[in-house]
């Protein structure tokens, strides 16, 4: 019973991760990198919460956060695309902005209680099947939204014309820009699109598995699902093990915590990241291995008459 | 009738005019070249048929039409379209999949299978056979120009152009090329085949439009026209011919053994093995000539000898001294000078000055160097001196390397590394992309030193040089020497055939003449 318990809580936790790495999937097949998950999953946590504390509707808070993250990724998008700016840096000041602003306009909203969030909705039927049935169908609909959405991006990014357009822009922009497509419109849309996941990745801690809103509740979640990527090899089926994995590390540490153990719950608190950095160093040995590398314009500005 | 006509077009990148009032006219069913040199803007002006890049003045007619292109898209919906030197292709896609990008498809679904079918049927009819299934990381350089080629006859393209499409491929496979390019403009396309090579020019085109220095010299009938015409227009000036044949030393000449290579072996970037037993001998006084398709173990045969890159197993020897554990400036002080493939990532320092570059390797030493600090005085004498010795055009020597034009590029490196009177030269590719009297004066240079006694190790993708200045020649092909023959007299046939690493049996072709003959001697009937 507590290992379901635990499995199904790691769900829980994972659902705001995935999101926000299926959403980085998208912007690093595209060949830009944004380091800005945790600003953009911050504004649309705090925008989802703020939006349903005004309208009591969670859904509208899900479409806030959405937009939220979007218009922070539209930042990213024009200067690292139309501006040529670094996207490094880019990134970092995103996440420094989005931290600072949202500390900024949260702050009255700090230790309110939630009017509505989503709450646990057993599917009928599904539900009652034996271990499966409370794993994953006593869940949240974003958890649920989730679900949905793991192999629709990965039917979107093999088998479609759309999806390919994708993998080719990443791979290589001179190509898809002499092919007669434009390599800025799809940069643009993956990037916003990468964005809108993030927020709603934001949403899924605020208004699902923690309910309200404080300073910094991301907590670091934003650069986990950045080094998932990695261990996801830019695959969204992947990305959904490595970010239940990751749910499941922080499901037991608070559990253990719960329990009252002896260990200190500074280094319980820690676990979560250990583990991140003892999968991107086993993903990473296995990449090598396996040869899959990463877009192979990941980072890389494209400006047609550039000549060297 | 015309199927392509550029009038008056310029194209300026900052304040390098690339294309100066341009005119350009290409008919139905004609193989027309644009001949030219290097820098002279033969790829700037395709581009800007391509819609690539935007011309600053000027039009583009298609079948008399004026058109304006904003983008290779426009210019791929009148049927235009181009097999660039660098192949637009992506790696890790199929075949099928790199010809369906950007091409208007019905529905979201991909489907590749009716677009496999009729690659394979274009493929067959064309005579460029290769697997549409097959992901591009898997294809030799010349299946991905098959593919290149493929893709634009796929998308119904009536106008190819062509960048130096030859520069990749052996001359088998060159001859192949140059057939199939006969019979798609028999078929009522239009070929436009840019090139600096005259032979193959020659076998190819029907018309030939020459370009120097951004300007239109003239077009010619191919019929009325001769090499010693063609050169004339392209150079601007008579050549002083081809610097071939020297005295060269003869064969197994009794100089010391400068460079030694034994069993040695190597791995490429990405971890596969790029060197695989490789034995060498470079005798004082001689240049051996490296041939071979680019991406056979050059550049990491270059990289080892010169310490950059590790061996995995056997050894080099450099004036009897081991040195295949040795840093590159233990190299460099035993008396190597490298010229490397690209010289402003590995050779020079673009954003640094003239006189800085040339100091690289010697600055540590008297009277450059006092203790800790430079002595100016001297640096710039140093400097002044090399740049007039090896005629380095420059403004001055505090310029930017990188404001230098490819040939002077080249120039100055040679001159940094010619100077220390080296045992063993390793150059890579050195007169390519460089300018027709540039590439004079580096022969001249690697030929100097030669008689000087130094040993040379020339490694180039250009047979004619290699034939023109090398002693001996040997061929690597996945990492191993396939053979090493006397230059003089080599069958270019049967380098080829080693080139695409055939005729493993080795001696026992040796010498016969090829029916496949490489473009060099081939006639073309018209």
């Amino acid at each position: 019973m507590l290992v379901i318990s635990v499995l199904a809580a790691a769900i829980g936790a994972g659902t705001a991760i995935l999101f926000a790495c299926l959403g980085e999937i998208l912007c690093e097949r595209a060949g830009i990198l944004n380091l800005g998950v945790e600003g953009m999953m911050l504004s649309g946590a705090l925008a989802g919460f703020a939006t349903t504390y005004g309208t009591g509707n969670p859904w509208l808070g899900a479409l806030a956060a959405l937009a939220a993250g979007g218009l922070l990724s539209l930042i990213h998008a024009l200067l690292t695309i139309s501006l040529n700016a670094n996207q490094v840096v880019s990134g970092l000041a995103l996440t420094l902005f989005g931290g600072g602003l949202t500390a900024f306009l949260g702050q009255p909203l700090v230790g309110l209680p939630a009017p509505a969030s989503f709450g646990k909705l057993p599917i009928p039927g599904l539900a009652a099947i034996p271990v499966l049935g409370p794993i994953l169908f006593r869940q949240d609909a974003l958890t649920y939204l989730s679900y949905a959405l793991v192999p629709l991006l990965w039917y979107w990014i093999y088998r479609t014309r759309p999806g390919l357009y994708l993998r080719a822009v990443g791979e290589s922009p001179a190509t898809v820009d002499a092919m007669g497509l434009s390599v800025q419109r799809l940069r643009y849309i993956y990037v916003v699109l990468g964005g809108m996941l993030a927020g709603l990745g934001g949403a899924a801690i605020s208004l699902a598995s923690n309910p309200g809103w404080t300073e910094n509740m991301t907590a670091g979640r934003g650069w986990i699902a950045i080094a998932l990527v990695i261990f996801a090899t830019w695959n969204p089926t992947r990305a959904a093990v490595g970010a239940y994995l990751f749910g499941g590390v922080e499901a037991l540490q608070f559990r253990l915590q719960g329990a009252g153990t002896s260990i200190s719950p500074f280094f319980l608190n820690m676990l979560p990241y250990l583990f991140t950095i003892i999968v991107l160093v086993l993903a990473t040995r296995e990449t090598v291995r396996r040869r899959i590398a990463a877009p192979a314009a990941l980072g890389l500005p494209y400006f047609r008459e550039e000549r060297s | 009738m015309n199927a392509v006509e550029l009038t008056s077009v310029t194209k300026r990148f900052g304040s390098v005019v690339a294309n100066d009032n341009v005119t350009f006219a290409a008919q139905v069913g004609e193989v027309h070249a644009l001949l030219g040199e290097n820098g002279a803007g033969k790829s700037t002006l395709m581009s800007v048929l391509a819609g690539l890049y935007r011309p600053d003045a000027g039009t583009i007619a298609v079948n008399g039409a004026v058109q304006h292109f904003r983008s290779p898209r426009d210019a791929i919906a009148q049927g235009i379209g181009m097999v660039y030197q660098h192949f637009m292709l992506v790696d890790s896609l199929t075949v099928a999949e790199n010809a369906m990008l950007g091409q208007a498809g019905h529905g979201v679904r991909l489907h590749t299978a009716p677009v496999e079918r009729e690659l394979a049927e274009l493929g067959q009819r064309y005579g460029l056979a290769v697997d549409p299934r097959a992901r591009i990381w898997q294809l030799s350089v010349g299946e991905q120009q098959r593919v290149e080629i493929l893709r634009l006859l796929y998308r119904g393209a009536k106008v190819l152009v062509f960048d130096e499409p030859t520069a990749v491929l052996t001359p088998q496979e060159a001859a192949g090329l140059i057939g199939t390019l006969r019979d798609m403009a028999a078929d009522g396309l239009c070929i436009i085949f840019i090139s600096h090579k005259l032979d193959e020019v020659l076998a190819v085109a029907d018309r030939i439009t020459v370009l120097r220095h951004g300007r239109t010299v003239t077009t010619v009938e191919r019929r009325a026209t001769n090499r010693h015409e063609l050169a004339r227009l392209m150079v601007g000036r008579e050549l002083m011919g081809v610097v071939a044949d020297q005295p060269q030393a003869v064969a197994g000449d009794a100089g010391v053994v400068n460079l030694e290579v034994r069993g040695l072996s190597a791995e490429g970037d990405k971890g596969v093995r790029a060197l695989q037993g490789v034995e060498l001998q470079v005798r004082s006084g001689e240049i051996l000539g490296i041939a071979g398709v680019a991406g056979n173990g050059q550049r990491e045969l270059a990289e080892v000898i010169t310490g950059l890159r590790r061996a995995t197993s056997g050894e080099v020897r450099i004036g009897g001294q081991d040195t295949t554990r040795c840093s590159p400036r233990e190299i460099v002080a035993a008396g190597v000078a490298h010229i490397p493939e690209d010289r402003n990532g590995t050779g020079l320092i673009p954003s640094l000055d003239l006189q800085d570059n040339l100091i690289l390797k010697h600055y540590r030493q008297q009277p450059l160097a006092r203790g800790l600090f430079l002595n100016g005085a001297a640096i710039g004498n140093f400097a002044d001196r090399l740049l007039s010795k090896y005629n380095v055009a420059a403004p001055s020597r505090a310029a930017k390397a990188r404001l230098l034009s490819g040939g002077n590029q080249q120039k100055l490196l040679l001159a940094r590394e010619l100077s220390g009177q080296p045992r063993l030269i390793v150059a890579v590719h050195p007169t390519r992309g460089v300018d027709v009297g540039a590439t004079e004066a580096i022969h001249h240079l690697l030929l100097a030193q030669r008689s000087r006694g130094a040993a040379v190790l020339l490694i180039s993708e250009d047979l004619d040089e290699l034939l023109a200045l090398s002693d001996r020649i040997a061929v690597l092909y996945e990492g191993k020497v396939m053979d090493t023959v006397p230059a003089r007299g080599a069958d270019v046939g049967y380098l080829g055939l080693l080139m695409a690493g055939g005729a493993q049996s080795g001696a026992a072709d040796h010498g016969r003449p090829m029916d496949t003959g490489g473009i060099i001697n081939q006639d073309v009937a018209h």
